[in-house]
């Protein structure tokens, strides 16, 4: 017998894991741009090669946003409900942390945009 | 004047490693010359003589040819201790460290085929892990991870079909190397 039955389903398994790999690398629109808006206007465009940390200041203090190679997140935020940082790491194209507050907002890009404008 | 001599002595054991050593560096020198659409993506024939030698002569001497096929093959490519190398390394690693464990699977279910696809992704995840954590840090190589994994699927079948017909085929074309006779 060249193939017996678990071969069958290391097969299987691994015909799973190629699956489930194409869709984690190659699904929906993984983003590679982070652009970072203070009070309405870009001031920053970075793209998610490598790690980096950015300090943004607005009305209430210094947001701190974290880059890393395929994501990017609000670390730290002076706002007081925190909504912005506890959205974690944003990974896709059109995904947007916004610390209202303060007036700080991430939103990462690809290579499609999800959407035409984002306005808030 | 002192006269002294080391004296390796070689055992049978030793003499049947270098051999299989010796096919298995012929088969990766074989490979180094086929064109590959990536690098990293390659047939992997050598692992047919390990998976041969693990199964008919246990995992250390597997170990042994596949980490004198990584040394000499290094050596006989130009690429000893070259980036390439350390990827060799690390894949040899992590393969003959998930057939070690594989090896205990029953192998009433479990046969020559399950062993090849398993230590083919072995080999593929130690090379990526290395790759990704110092050459290449960020998110280009999550892109081409379902390239990889989904050569190592087909690659480790194939491998391991060869394997099973190897073992399946009559023991006298296993027979040992014999001294030559001159006519």
């Amino acid at each position: 017998m060249l193939i017996r039955a678990g071969d069958a389903g290391v097969l299987l398994a691994g015909t799973g894991l190629v699956i489930a790999l194409t869709v984690f690398a190659w699904g929906g629109d993984r983003g590679d741009t982070a652009v970072i808006r203070a009070a309405g206007r870009v001031v920053e465009t970075v793209s998610l090669t490598h790690a980096r940390t950015f300090s943004i200041g607005g009305p209430l203090g210094a947001t701190q946003i974290e880059v890393e190679p395929g994501r990017a997140r609000v670390a730290r935020d002076p706002s007081p409900r925190q909504l912005c940082v506890r959205q974690g790491w944003l990974t896709q194209s059109g995904q947007a942390a916004l610390c209202l507050p303060n007036q700080v907002s991430l939103e990462i890009r690809g290579r499609h945009f999800a959407y035409d404008t984002l306005g808030y | 004047m002192t006269h002294s001599a080391i004296e390796l002595p070689v055992t049978p054991d030793d003499r049947r490693i270098a051999r299989l050593a010796a096919l298995a560096i012929g088969l990766t020198l074989a490979e180094a010359a086929l064109p590959s659409p990536l690098p990293g993506v390659k047939p992997g024939l050598a692992n047919i003589v390990v998976l041969m030698v693990l199964l008919q002569y246990g995992w250390r001497a597997a170990a042994w040819v596949s980490g004198l096929r990584v040394l000499a093959g290094g050596l006989l490519l130009g690429s000893l201790f070259a980036p390439g190398f350390w990827l060799s390394v690390a894949g040899a690693g992590v393969s003959l460290s998930v057939l070690a464990l594989a090896r205990r699977l029953p192998s009433r279910y479990f046969g020559p085929v399950s062993l090849s696809v398993l230590a083919a992704f072995g080999h593929i995840g130690g090379q990526l892990a290395l790759a990704g954590a110092w050459l290449l840090p960020g998110a280009a190589i999550i892109k081409l991870l379902p390239v990889f994994a989904a050569a190592a699927l087909v690659f480790g079948t194939v491998n391991g079909v060869i394997v099973a017909r190897l073992l399946a085929a009559p023991t006298s074309d296993r027979r040992q190397s014999l001294p030559c006779t001159l006519p």
